[in-house]
């Protein structure tokens, strides 16, 4: 599965984007932030609030409760800012 | 009949007058055109400002501004819809993004590039930073774009 990070969430985790074996008990956009904090202090740093998290799969807005099982890319990023 | 839309993305700035002049060329039923631009301000929250620096999300961006234009489509008798977006580093006094809708009359012109606007402002993924004397700092979203965006949500019951 790929997984992006944009603006301040990508500059915590370190990286842009990475490709990972999610585990298949990872079951939602929210269960995935809460394994993706438990990989180590930038990632703890970067999802440490959740709630303010945005989150994409296949380039399309979620909730935090969608099901991450059919999806191919996944993005988490912080509150937008364009216009 | 597909109603014209031009959704661009891109680094160089953009010419507003072009752009109208590009959308209305040719066309007798148009009556109203409204364009609205978004330019770099000098400040921000009292501070002097040297540049904004604006990130994106390519093919996400492309996408959601796609979505909100075929919306006001549905929503509005338009002529034709204009939205250019620019991203990477912008200096105050610069152009960042311009939404210009057509009609036959102008309360529809009005009303789809306010909606534009407002979604523009909370769902298309760009993140600014700005680049100030203090350094870099990312900006932070605001609660009153929010509430705009909310606004447009139509109501279901009573349709």
């Amino acid at each position: 599965m790929k997984l992006r990070y944009f603006a301040w969430v990508r500059e915590r985790v370190g990286k842009p984007e990475e490709d990972i074996a999610v585990p298949a008990d990872v079951r939602t956009a929210a269960d995935l932030m809460h394994w993706l904090a438990g990989r180590g202090e930038e990632y703890a740093h970067a999802f440490a609030n959740p709630k303010v998290i945005r989150i994409a799969i296949d380039r399309a807005h979620v909730q935090a409760s969608a099901s991450i099982a059919a999806a191919s890319e996944i993005a988490f990023f912080p509150p937008m800012t364009g216009g | 009949m597909t109603i014209p839309s031009t959704i661009r993305l891109q680094r160089e700035p953009f010419d507003v007058a072009e752009e109208a002049a590009k959308l209305t060329h040719g066309h007798v039923g148009i009556g109203a055109v409204v364009t609205f631009t978004g330019i770099c301000r000098g400040s921000e929250g009292g501070e002097r400002i040297d540049a904004l620096t604006l990130e994106h999300y390519p093919g996400m961006a492309e996408a959601e501004i796609e979505r909100h234009v075929e919306e006001a489509k549905q929503r509005w008798p338009l002529a034709g819809v204009t939205v250019i977006h620019r991203y990477g580093r912008i200096k105050p006094g610069e152009n960042i993004v311009v939404v210009i809708t057509a009609s036959a009359h102008r309360q529809a012109a009005f009303a789809a590039a306010e909606f534009l606007m407002d979604y523009l402002k909370t769902r298309a993924p760009f993140w600014k930073q700005v680049e100030a004397a203090g350094g870099r700092t990312w900006v932070e979203a605001k609660s009153t774009d929010d509430e705009a965006a909310g606004r447009w949500r139509r109501k279901q019951a009573a349709e």
